[in-house]
């Protein structure tokens, strides 16, 4: 079957069910493609083709005896690499994890496995998270498919190139400030971050854990909602994990938008935003206008303190997170030491890469006697207000919606010498983290390069479905959207009109 | 002249919980265990593990807080404190700083003189034990255990309230005490279940600012706790005597030595950068999660010595000392329970019992023997199936191994003869071996009785009724 | 108003979150820390008296486990991935003085 790489997680489960292909078929043609590319992109860190062969054999059997039947059952997904897998690597790619191998898989993990799913290897990110280019990986940076001079975004980077390339079905990401919409956005297919507690956070290697939050990276909107209600669950282990009965999403994806109230913030419109990723986003404001939603322009407020407030939450916590990579039960220690202090300073100093020394010394410091309250708690006092804007937008509006990002996918190198500005490349995504929203990123067109332009669309606690159905509705008007090149060359046309 | 003194001291006390499981994850707290075998992915820092609050642990932090007069909080969370060590496995321990459980309570002690005062508790909270760590000498390293890692504490912090080693004492016994009641911990300072640190300062009398203020710690007795203030003080006053300074610092006490050494390394920035731990979620304590931990508080001591001296015919002096441990207490009222003889009891526990744990020098708490056997024994003293020396005899194993005294006196044979033929054929015996006994009796020696009942007594292996005796040999004679 | 990183504070941040730095990143962290502040200053813009700091978005309370053993023995698991081990304890340098 030539095709079956085009086909979408949903369609693939289908054509499993009904006998026209097999699991183990759609796990090798996955399996040949990356030997075929992923040297070049680079989207994982780690393969175990025999496990993956053997986990879609007892799948398939499964299948054939009835005993697994749900949407995704059967297809190959691709897990992002600071979620904790039983008995493969996880790196978090990062140094200091290099040869750390779990003793359990992440709950997320687990549910996809209870639903089928076939794990294809570990992919690629900005180590621990922290970046917005993958570039930070201590594995080596990937390439965006779509142009392989460029990034392909982050934290999620692996995940979200792999789903564009074909090199995985779906893929599993995580969204500390952006980092499952953002790549979605540079690769240009679907990246949903749910509302914080909805999927748990048990087995993800945390980096900010009141940001952190688990979701999918898809080839449109109908898989994005189909992973997510397999990935939805209350956990009795994550105390930060929601009981919610509205988790059918699929529900939602209904093609109309008649009625549905959508805000476009002003501060998201302003300087830094590039013109043609301004362009395509008010088109598909205009899409989703002449679809019958009525959409109004206001003043969001408080964008600009969304970073600050952000970096210092984040990088405090993640200065308290990572303190336990310390070269004692797992992980890198470092070869030679004197005494105890010695040997934590140096297995930490050549076990984590630069950006992540340089959140966690800022978090320490904002931490530290006397800074505190400056610091620390003006941030969380700064978050409330921040929940607060937002708490008034949705007393007028269902869904709000801007770009991704100010950019599209910025070229190789370019980005991490100047720390400041890679953070303001998150100011249209970090809020949504703040203030524990749910957020969906899709493609909503090309640059002149042919790079992809993602649209987001926020919504209040808990309102996921109405994401979905707009997302739904706007992806049906817009038509499919192209593939990634196969051979990271460029392809250009406007999506709508393919 | 001399100048005169004056001691500070506030306490921190640090109390296991007697709960069956750790306080963020399911792993059992028992002792004993092989290394790390009594542990999973959240007790070890396993990358991707989260903590969940065991409901047990804020139960009995509730508890002493009420018992102890504090306020309770009733927006809670829980916090970070961060520092690298092995036996902490995250580098950091989740504890509470910034919104405890309890605050503002205290406690009422007897000082010397037979007066009365209020030691103030500042706070209660929360928290998790760490691991432990063992010296290598053979590999000159060390090796940690996390069995111990995330066994639930609660801290007590008192107020600078106390003022010698007297007080110290009194206050710890009364924090036992409470806690040992409520069965929240058996607070055993030598096993570590109760651990304090003292916190100490000396002033000239009448001063009105405090002193500069240290930190011992590794007190693991109450002799080693006095030992220490005692030592403490002086050093501080020979600093202030000598023109030199007290330095803020945290001091380990070496009891062999007596003496104590600052815990000082310039690794140590004891800074340690709390903040609210976003894995776990606020505690809101309810007006009816309060009413009802309050409706399980037990009787304390108090009540139960006016209820004793209202329903048990036993003297003050008894009460006292039954009631001094609620282990005690307990053994106490279950026994009375069973056999209804309050007084029989209490001799029991008075006597041998006492007796016996002063030899073996033995706390309250680790008496072994039950109830059930103790009225058993009490019956078969009642029925006169034993005499009261063998009874003594059959306790003091049951004291050592709790053995049902109705199978051990049937096993060992050691039930009183009541086959009156025989005694009297025993009787017999005697009178005819001990003529001079017998002769001397006849002459207005009642002395002699004593001795031909002794020499009866020996004959039947201690296995006759004194009574019996007496009244078959007046006969005989 | 900028803020200046001393050496200091640089040394005194490492020793907390026991990084050693070289030469050069020491340098390079001053000036990111510094510059990050300076950033983190603007929050100062805001007016939060009277505003509660908000650690959880929203109000989830109460999640407690129950008392009940649900762990068994699983120390192989746990010292699989131990850079030293000996006799079922994680060996570390020697922490007693």
């Amino acid at each position: 079957m030539s095709d079956i790489l085009d086909m979408t997680a949903v369609e693939l489960a289908a054509a499993i069910k009904a006998g026209k292909t097999t699991a183990v078929e759609a796990t090798e043609a996955v399996l040949s493609l990356m030997e075929e590319r992923d040297e070049q992109l680079n989207c994982y860190v780690t393969v175990d083709k025999d496990k993956t062969l053997a986990q879609a054999r007892a799948v398939q059997q499964k299948i054939d005896a009835g005993e697994l039947t749900g949407p995704l059952a059967g297809v190959p997904v691709a897990i992002k690499d600071n979620m904790c897998t039983e008995g493969m690597l996880t790196t978090c790619s990062s140094r200091i994890l290099g040869n750390f191998v779990p003793t359990f898989s992440a709950e997320a993990v687990l549910n996809l496995e209870k639903a089928g799913a076939i794990i294809l290897g570990k992919t690629n990110m900005d180590e621990f998270a922290m970046g917005s280019t993958t570039e930070t990986s201590a594995y080596g940076v990937t390439r965006n498919p779509w142009n392989t001079e460029h990034v392909p975004g982050g934290s999620s980077g692996g995940s979200a190139a792999a789903v564009a390339a074909g090199e995985c079905f779906y893929a599993l990401g995580s969204d500390t400030g952006g980092s499952i919409r953002q790549p979605a956005s540079f690769c240009g297919v679907v990246g949903m971050k749910p509302t914080y507690g909805t999927v748990s956070r048990y087995g993800l290697i945390a980096y900010g854990s009141s940001l952190d939050q688990i979701g999918p990276l898809a080839k449109d909107v109908t898989d994005c909602a189909t992973i997510l209600e397999v990935l939805a669950s209350h956990d009795e282990k994550d105390s930060t994990s929601v009981v919610r009965e509205d988790i059918d999403f699929t529900s939602a994806l209904v093609d109309d938008v008649k009625g549905m109230r959508i805000g476009i913030p002003n501060d998201y419109f302003g300087e830094g935003l590039n013109e043609e990723v301004k362009t395509a986003v008010l088109q598909a404001a205009k899409v989703l206008e002449e679809k019958g939603a009525i959409v109004e322009r206001f003043d969001l407020s408080l964008v600009d303190y969304a970073i600050p407030a952000y970096y210092t939450i984040a990088a405090a916590e993640a200065s308290s997170n990572l303190e336990r990579f310390d070269g004692i039960k797992y992980g890198y220690r470092t070869p030679e030491y004197e005494g105890l202090h010695n040997m934590y300073k140096k297995s930490r100093s050549e076990g984590f890469g630069a950006e992540v020394k340089r959140r966690i010394m800022l978090g320490s410091f904002v931490l530290s006697s006397g800074y505190y309250d400056a610091y620390y708690l003006k941030a969380l006092k700064v978050k409330a207000l921040i929940k607060k804007a937002f708490d008034e937008a949705f007393g007028k509006y269902d869904v709000i919606l801007g770009p991704v990002a100010p950019t599209t996918a910025p070229k190789l190198g370019e980005s991490l010498a100047d720390p400041i500005q890679m953070y303001l490349g998150d100011i249209y995504t970090i809020a949504v983290n703040l203030a524990g929203l749910p957020g969906i990123s899709l493609p909503c067109g090309q640059d002149g390069k042919g790079l992809p332009i993602g649209l987001q669309l926020i919504g209040d606690c808990f309102q996921e479905k109405k994401l979905i159905q707009t997302a739904y509705t706007y992806e049906k008007a817009r038509g499919a959207f192209p593939h990634a090149p196969s051979e990271g060359k460029v392809v250009c046309g406007l999506g709508r009109e393919a | 002249m001399a100048k005169e003194y004056e001691t500070v001291i506030g306490l921190e006390v640090h109390v296991e919980l007697a709960t069956k499981t750790k306080i963020f994850c399911g792993c059992s707290t028992a002792f004993g265990g092989a290394p790390n075998t009594h542990t999973c992915p959240v007790c070890t820092g396993m990358p991707g593990s989260l903590p969940v609050l065991n409901k047990q642990v804020l139960e009995y932090a509730i508890a002493v807080g009420l018992a102890t007069n504090c306020e309770i909080t009733r927006y809670g969370k829980f916090d970070r404190k961060n520092y690298f060590y092995p036996d902490n496995p995250q580098n950091y321990q989740i504890s509470q700083l910034y919104l405890p459980i309890c605050r503002n309570g205290g406690v009422e002690i007897e000082t010397g003189a037979g007066g009365k005062k209020t030691v103030g508790i500042h706070e209660i909270h929360m928290e998790e034990d760490a691991g432990k760590l063992i010296h290598d000498e053979w590999e000159d390293c060390s090796l940690v255990d996390y069995n111990r890692s995330g066994v639930p504490l609660i801290e007590i912090v008192s107020e600078p309230d106390m003022r010698s080693a007297e007080e110290v004492i009194a206050y710890l016994e009364k924090l036992r005490l409470i806690i040992q009641y409520l069965g929240a911990s058996d607070c055993k300072l030598q096993e570590g279940s109760m651990r304090a640190d003292v916190n100490l300062s000396v002033r000239e009398v009448g001063a009105k600012e405090f002193g500069t203020r240290t930190e011992m710690k590794n007190l693991n007795s109450f002799k080693a706790i006095a030992r220490a203030i005692e030592g403490e003080k002086e050093r501080q006053i020979d600093l202030i005597e000598e023109g030199k300074i007290v330095v803020q610092e945290t001091r380990r006490w070496d009891d062999t030595k007596g003496e104590s050494y600052a815990m000082r390394s310039k690794e140590d920035a004891q800074d340690y950068r709390y903040f609210p731990d976003p894995d776990l979620v606020p505690i809101v304590v309810s007006d009816e999660m309060l009413d009802e931990i309050r409706a399980k508080q037990p009787e304390f001591r108090t009540e139960k010595m006016a209820r004793y001296k209202e329903e048990y015919d036993i003297p003050d002096y008894d009460i006292d000392i039954i009631t001094g441990t609620k282990h005690m207490a307990d053994i106490f009222e279950a026994t009375v329970a069973i056999c209804n003889q309050p007084k029989k009891v209490s001799n029991w526990l008075m006597g041998e019992t006492m007796r016996l744990m002063k030899e073996k020098e033995m706390d309250p708490e680790d008496i072994r023997f039950s109830p059930e056997n103790l009225a058993k024994l009490i019956a078969l003293v009642d029925s006169r199936a034993i005499n009261s020396s063998v009874a003594k005899e059959v306790f003091e194993v049951m004291f050592e191994e709790d053995v049902d005294p109705e199978k051990y006196v049937e096993e060992k044979g050691l039930k009183t003869v009541n086959d009156e033929g025989a005694l009297r054929k025993t009787i017999e015996d005697v009178i005819a071996n001990n003529p001079q006994s017998v002769e001397d009796y006849h002459n207005g020696k009642e002395k002699a009785i004593g001795f031909l009942v002794g020499q009866t007594m020996k004959a039947m292996k201690g296995k006759a009724d004194p009574g019996m005796i007496n009244q078959i040999l007046k006969e005989l004679l | 108003m900028a803020n200046i990183i001393s050496d200091e504070t640089i040394e005194y941040v490492g020793i907390l979150a026991k990084l050693e730095l070289s030469a050069e990143e020491k340098e390079q962290a001053k000036s990111d820390m510094g510059r990050m502040l300076d950033y983190i200053d603007k929050l100062g813009e805001l007016n939060t008296t009277d505003i509660e700091p908000m650690s959880h978005v929203f109000p989830v309370q109460n999640v407690f486990r129950e008392d009940v053993v649900t762990n068994s023995d699983t120390r192989e698991q746990l010292l699989s991935n131990a850079p030293e081990q000996k006799d079922g304890m994680f060996m570390v340098p020697r922490t007693f003085e």
